[in-house]
């Protein structure tokens, strides 16, 4: 036992200290995919090799097509294979890039690009700002993830149960997770927060055995016609509040099995979803982003760093 | 019988021509398979390959101590045959899936039912082998279970606390992926078998881009494989460590569980400093790699390993010096060497119950051939025992990487990975972190997946956990689940 003792001191915390400090990601992860809109000209070559056809054309015979294409973060595993065919896509290694709707997952070129070329930084011209200045970047996106698709005055009631339940929820959250079918690379990674690298502990966030004592749902997926049932009855034996989270690329769009005779796709054709976290699998930071900003903790720490 | 007909052998990583596998009438292939087993080989695949209105039979044997495989098949047949678990147990999963994939029924087989389909009832529906009695109750657990693990059914009938027998019913997790790749293979394919199991993804991307590469007859330059076979280690390094810190949590010894814990991540960052994705996604491609390993990141890597393999042997020191754990591991979930031989177990499992039985040593392909690892073998099929070799393959696989990471062959780190050839079948084995990971291919006329099937090892497994219960009491079924550590998804498919 002191044997153990002495070690544990020896080696001291290891915990981290996000999301007060940035996320330590190696530069060589890969996370969001970064596109230079203005000189995408042709998108037809990087969707051709996207596995999990995360870049949807628009109209292949308009004069500049790629400006009406789409790259869904919801389908992309982060393989990186679009940048290797296209020089216009760069892959960073951001992954904090959960959203409160699928819409907010999907990027599409700026509604002016020449307007928003004369008005703002270009992506990459943001790219090296938040290279330069990581933190603020972050705090950007944090703060624009969270306020996507919340705009517009019918949702204003929406915006109010919304804190109604981040504020009951917000200071001790108990987590029931539900693995609905994934490849269990997500619960890897969800383990990790147990770990004491991130301890998610220290938050007051517990994982919990039953539905019945949790206040959130975190599942991954995609959804399989065997798993649907069970799915449904861990969401009723949920009590209200509760929040649910759709994990990865499979829970957030049905991913790499879409949907087949097997499975249902996403999360969200299932149950009502909450908040998206992106990732093939998300690595442990980008889960901690999606359930802090799930119960709206993300914001008490802009506003205490500031 | 006709007994002039053999199997035809192959090696590991190699194909053959379709038209050179023998063919029997299904009674007689039966024979044959279970004469063959029966006089040492072991049933590393067994599946239905559809064709007219019948479906052929087709065995993939492997005979360890002459590292080599065989193959046969059987006509065409419809409706029935005699089935070969009465003789052979270890077909028994095999010939249930065979039933529920082609309608084939296997007639003798003792306990025919459903592998992972649920026929519009949900897969855990249905009979249930019973024990009758006034005493005997039945405990059903699952699909959702209480931690953050894959879905799955378990049924036991327990006299007491006593476990008379546990049944278990998956197929929860079932993607159809094996579906998916008819005609293929498609651009989804190569993510689709990195998600066979996620946590397994270098071992059956390598087994996928082996079986594609011996289709095509791609030679594979030199510091691919060898490159590969660090993956596959570091693959193993993790999951091992992650194992023995769940074990550790299980029987509630808290240091070694958050040592571990903190290691297993370390292990992943290994991983993803090759190659950008903590589980090594892309870095496996048909041809070689897709990321090299250059010198000054593998020195940064050797570094990294040697502080994580050394604090691992201080987290598993703590482990072995408890009194506490030795009780609650020592003689629980036994499994003997005979039962792991009948039920065809692999892997650390296998090796656990005393067998020598490991794919890097037995059938070696790519890197392997020319750099071998010591089998680790512990003899008493308990807890202890799986916890040991687990903890044996983490340093020797640890090892292994600092001796390899030091001699890097030089050279390109991808080729071209040519057109796989027509009406060909092809065989992979790799030894992934729970043991034989089997690939076999069937290309038709225009050199396209006609039949693609995969065993991953808790394929095999599975059924030594539902022994190892047998007489224990239902308190150490989570312990005794998580020294197996099997994959749900990747028996699902």
């Amino acid at each position: 036992m002191f044997e153990t003792l002495r070690q544990s001191l020896k080696t001291g915390v290891v915990t981290t200290s996000y999301p007060l400090t940035p996320p330590e990601v190696s530069l060589r992860a890969r996370g969001k995919p970064e596109i230079d809109w203005v000189n995408w000209r042709d998108a037809r070559p990087a969707a051709a090799v996207c596995p999990t056809g995360a870049i949807e054309c628009g109209d292949e015979s308009a004069p500049n097509a790629a400006r009406t294409t789409t790259l869904d973060l919801g389908k992309c595993v982060f393989c990186g294979l679009c940048a290797e065919a296209d020089m216009a896509i760069r892959m960073t290694n951001q992954c904090e890039l959960a959203s409160v709707t699928r819409e907010g997952l999907r990027l599409t070129a700026p509604a002016n690009s020449s307007a928003a070329i004369a008005n703002r930084q270009s992506p990459i011209a943001d790219r090296q700002s938040a290279i330069r200045n990581p933190q603020s970047a972050i705090n950007q996106s944090l703060l624009t993830s969270a306020a996507t698709g919340r705009t517009g005055s019918v949702e204003a009631v929406g915006r109010q149960l919304q804190d109604r339940i981040q504020s009951v929820l917000g200071r001790s959250l108990h987590i029931r997770e539900v693995d609905a079918g994934s490849c269990n690379g997500c619960e890897v990674e969800i383990h990790g927060l147990n770990s004491p690298v991130y301890d998610i502990e220290r938050f007051g966030i517990h994982f919990v055995a039953s539905p019945r004592h949790a206040d959130m749902l975190l599942v991954t997926g995609p959804v399989t016609r065997n798993m649907e049932l069970a799915l449904r009855k861990t969401y009723d034996a949920t009590p209200n509040p509760r929040l649910v989270v759709a994990v990865g690329a499979c829970g957030c769009s049905g991913g790499i099995f879409g949907r087949n005779y097997a499975t249902c796709g996403a999360v969200n054709t299932v149950i009502p979803v909450d908040v998206y976290i992106p990732g093939c699998p998300p690595i442990p930071h980008a889960l901690l982003h999606g359930i802090l900003l799930a119960i709206g903790r993300l914001k008490q720490v802009t506003v205490i760093k500031s | 019988m006709n007994a002039t007909l053999e199997f035809a052998k192959l090696g590991n990583a190699t194909s053959l021509p379709w038209a050179d596998v023998p063919e029997w009438r299904a009674d007689e292939f039966v024979a044959a398979t279970a004469t063959e087993l029966d006089r040492g080989g072991r049933l590393c695949a067994w599946f239905g390959v559809p064709e007219g209105d019948g479906t052929r039979l087709v065995a993939v044997l492997a005979y360890d101590t002459d590292n080599t495989l065989a193959v046969g098949r059987s006509a065409p047949v419809k409706g029935r045959y005699p089935a070969l678990t009465p003789r052979c147990a270890q077909a028994h999963l095999f010939e249930r899936e065979v039933w529920e994939q082609h309608g084939l029924v296997p007639e003798g087989h003792p306990w025919l039912k459903p592998v992972r389909r649920d026929h519009g009832a949900g897969p855990a529906v249905g009979e249930f082998f019973r024990v009758e009695g006034r005493e005997i109750h039945e405990v059903a657990v699952g699909p959702v279970h209480a931690g953050i693990i894959e879905p799955g059914h378990f049924r036991f009938q327990c006299n007491g606390e006593e476990v008379l027998h546990l049944e278990i019913a998956l197929g929860y997790q079932h993607r159809g992926i094996e579906e998916a790749l008819a005609g293929g293979p498609h651009r989804a394919t190569l993510s689709q078998m990195e998600t066979v199991a996620g946590d397994t993804s270098i071992a059956h991307a390598t087994a996928y881009v082996t079986v594609l590469e011996a289709l095509a007859g791609t030679e594979v330059p030199l510091r691919a494989q060898w490159l590969r076979a660090l993956a596959l280690e570091l693959e193993r390094l993790a999951n091992h460590t992650g194992d023995l810190g769940a074990l550790a949590n299980d029987v509630a010894f808290l240091p070694t569980s958050a040592a571990c814990g903190k290691i297993r991540g370390d292990f992943l960052n290994l991983t993803a400093l090759i190659c950008g994705n903590r589980f090594g996604r892309d870095l496996v491609r048909p041809g070689g790699c897709r990321h090299d390993l250059e010198s000054v990141r593998a020195v940064q890597l050797l570094k990294k390993l040697r502080g994580a393999v050394a604090e691992v042997d201080e987290a598993a020191a703590w482990l072995w010096d408890a009194n506490s754990v030795r009780a609650r591991f020592e003689a629980t979930g036994a499994v003997s060497a005979e039962q792991a031989v009948e039920m065809g177990l692999v892997g650390p499992a296998a090796r656990a119950s005393g067998l020598v039985r490991d794919v890097r040593f037995d059938h070696p392909a790519g890197w392997h051939r020319f750099a071998q690892i010591p089998v680790a073998v512990w003899p008493d099929g308990d807890v202890l025992a799986r916890a040991r070799v687990r903890w044996l393959e983490i340093q020797r696989s640890g090892k292994f990487l600092e001796e390899h990471l030091a001699a890097p062959p030089e050279g390109e780190i991808r080729a071209g990975a040519g057109q796989p050839a027509a009406d060909t079948l092809a065989v992979a084995l790799v030894e992934g972190w729970r043991g034989e990971v089997c690939h076999v291919a069937l290309t038709g006329g225009a050199g396209r997946f006609r039949r693609y099937k995969i065993v991953d090892p808790s394929f095999h497994n599975w059924t030594g956990l539902a022994l190892a219960l047998r007489g224990q009491a239902i308190s150490d079924f989570p312990l005794c689940n998580k020294s197996f550590n099997l994959s749900y998804c990747g028996f699902d498919l």
